[in-house]
């Protein structure tokens, strides 16, 4: 039996709000387990329950109802707190803390003596490129920076569970590199993370199984092998020099003719790609790039969305 | 130790911040000042001076116990740094703990600097000291722990503003309580007395705490009433810090 991380059992969350007490359900019953050493994508769009989930799971909320389980314990327990990795949606920090002080702070309050947070920091910074940041207070940091920091607080005391809300939002192109590859070393590492995102290539590439919620209800759990069709619904090849006379010869049509001279053709299935770069390079041409296209999880995701949206409205009448 | 680790980075947090510093320089402008009031005003110069020195330290260790009490609080919770503080294995009595000595912490640096601009003053203008100045300066801190305890309390569980207010009245009723005694004591107004003696009874009583005037005229000091008035101020602070954890404990952070 595999070990289990997080599990859930009907949890549940109402949230009062205003004056007049209005209610919202923001978690329907949630029943979920997450395993020792996956990367679980939990996705859903924005408002859909990923972050009401991930704040009862840290115990930052209480649950209105049902109950959860983390490292084997009762959610909310202190002790298993010590084992925990969170990096908050958007987050922000101390204002007038050097990020050297702040990772300090962070390491203490896990009870983590003075040589072992330096040696901890020493090792972070370094991984989230900050070390000629160490000693600028946290309020000149810019978004990216501030994730960053973040990146390292969540890691500082050798977590076994870590979990990442949106991780990526509003993040360069460098900075999601650094999630991913975060992410990454830490399966290597035998840690269990659970990611949550909307962002659905993030979670396609390197999540082992992923939960879709939506309108605070879990719709599907599975592995992203059993969602992601594997089998290639077309092939794109890239060539540069073509000739006229070449494309006749080939027969896949014009394709798509790209600024730079070169053009994309497409074919429908890998023996037909096969056959024609074979055909192109005899011809003269050169190969630039060979990408077969899947169903990705995007577009999966989107079908999965619509037949929900379908099916509630449907519920409605 | 986790406790500790909290006072430290709020007072950190606290010593860097210019707001500080914008009421401290206020406040030893006041005292100041009180040399040029004290010129233009008829009475006993160095009584006068040694007054208002006293009103500045107890009027701004107020805002600073009220205005950065609150904002400490409260920013952590909208700006969501408790998130991830909430998130260490910390128990929440411990954070509030750590927050309210982190600014006790910075409560007496800030009137140990204005006390050293008040004895430098009252040296400068040769108005002289009077042997209850300190206990009556210590006084004004133990004020300050209790305001700054009820200040902790309601932004352990609402908006700034609200907080602000709040702890506000408070304060000011708290000054209030000898008047509030004879009011629930009048018998002529049954309902407003009822009134008054609640209220009378739910606020510290603020003005246990003032010997100022005492202290400005050079009365000689009644130890025995600033260790009760101490014990007083440590039990009300005791009650509130105790009462913010429960309130605490149980609340989502949104
Ligand atoms: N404190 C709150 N009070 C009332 N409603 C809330 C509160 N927090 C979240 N919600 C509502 O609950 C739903 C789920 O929110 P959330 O879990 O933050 O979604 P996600 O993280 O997936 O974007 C949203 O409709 C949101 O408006
Ligand atoms: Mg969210």
């Amino acid at each position: 039996m595999p070990d289990v991380v997080i599990r859930t059992k009907g949890l549940r969350k109402v949230y009062v709000s205003g004056f007049l007490r209005h209610k919202f359900v923001g978690l329907h019953g949630l029943d979920l387990e997450i395993f020792r050493g996956e990367i679980f994508g939990y996705i859903g769009p924005n408002g859909s329950g990923k972050t009401t989930t991930i704040k009862l799971l840290m115990g930052l909320n209480f649950p209105s109802g049902g109950e959860g389980e983390v490292l084997g314990k009762p959610i909310g327990d202190n002790a298993v707190r010590r084992h925990l990795g969170y990096l908050p949606e958007r987050p922000y920090f101390y204002d007038y803390l050097t990020a050297y002080e702040f990772l300090h702070f962070y390491g203490s309050l896990h009870g983590m003596t003075k040589g072992e947070r330096n040696r901890k920091i020493d090792e972070l910074l370094p991984l989230v490129h900050m070390e000629r940041a160490r000693d600028v207070q946290l309020r000149k940091f810019s978004k990216g920076m501030l994730q960053r920091v973040g990146l390292a607080q969540a890691l500082i005391n050798d977590p076994q569970l870590v979990v990442f809300d949106e991780p990526s939002s509003g993040l360069d192109p460098m900075g999601r590199m650094l999630i991913r590859d975060t992410i990454l070393r830490l399966r290597d590492q035998g840690t269990t993370v659970m990611l949550s995102s909307h962002i659905l290539s993030d979670v396609e590439s390197i999540c082992d199984r992923v939960g879709i919620i939506a309108g605070g209800k879990l719709q599907r759990v599975a592995a992203v092998s059993e969602l992601v069709g594997a089998d290639v619904e077309s092939v794109e090849i890239t060539l540069e020099g073509a000739t006229e006379a070449l494309l006749a010869e080939l027969g896949a049509g014009d394709g798509h003719l790209h600024a730079s001279g070169r053009r994309t053709l497409t074919v429908p299935d890998e023996d037909s790609a096969q056959h024609l770069v074979r055909k192109a390079l005899d011809g003269g041409a050169k190969l630039v790039s060979v990408v077969p296209r899947r169903e990705s999880l995007e577009s999966m995701f989107v079908d999965e969305m619509t037949a929900i949206d379908k099916s509630s409205r449907e519920a409605k009448r | 130790m986790k406790v500790q680790a909290i006072a430290l980075t709020t007072f950190r947090e606290a010593v860097r911040d210019k707001i500080l510093y914008t009421l401290l320089f206020f406040a030893l402008a006041m005292i100041a000042a009180s040399a040029v009031i004290a010129d233009l005003t008829i009475g006993e110069y160095g009584k006068i001076i040694r007054d208002l020195g006293l009103a500045a330290i107890d009027l701004f260790g107020l805002m600073i116990a009220i205005f950065v009490g609150i904002g400490l609080v409260y920013k952590e919770i909208e700006r969501k740094t408790i998130y991830t503080i909430a998130s260490k294995p910390i128990a929440r009595w411990q954070f509030l703990l750590g927050k309210y000595l982190g600014l006790v912490m910075t409560l007496g640096a800030e009137v140990l600097v204005m006390t050293v601009g008040f004895l430098v003053q009252l040296q400068l203008t040769g108005a002289g000291t009077t042997g209850a100045l300190i206990p009556a300066i210590w006084l004004i801190f133990v004020e300050l722990l209790v305001v700054t305890a009820v200040a902790i309390l309601f932004s352990s569980f609402t908006t700034p503003m609200l907080s602000a207010l709040f702890t506000l009245g408070i304060t000011v009723v708290g000054r209030l309580t000898a008047q509030l005694k004879e009011l629930s004591e009048a018998g002529d107004a049954p309902g407003l007395e009822l009134v008054a003696s609640g209220i009378y009874r739910l606020v510290p009583d603020l003005a246990t705490f003032d010997i100022r005037t005492e202290a400005a005229y050079g009365r000689p000091v009644d130890w025995e009433y600033v260790g009760y008035a101490t014990g007083y101020g440590l039990l009300w602070t005791a009650v509130l810090l105790a009462i913010g954890t429960v309130v605490f404990q149980y609340r989502d952070f949104k």
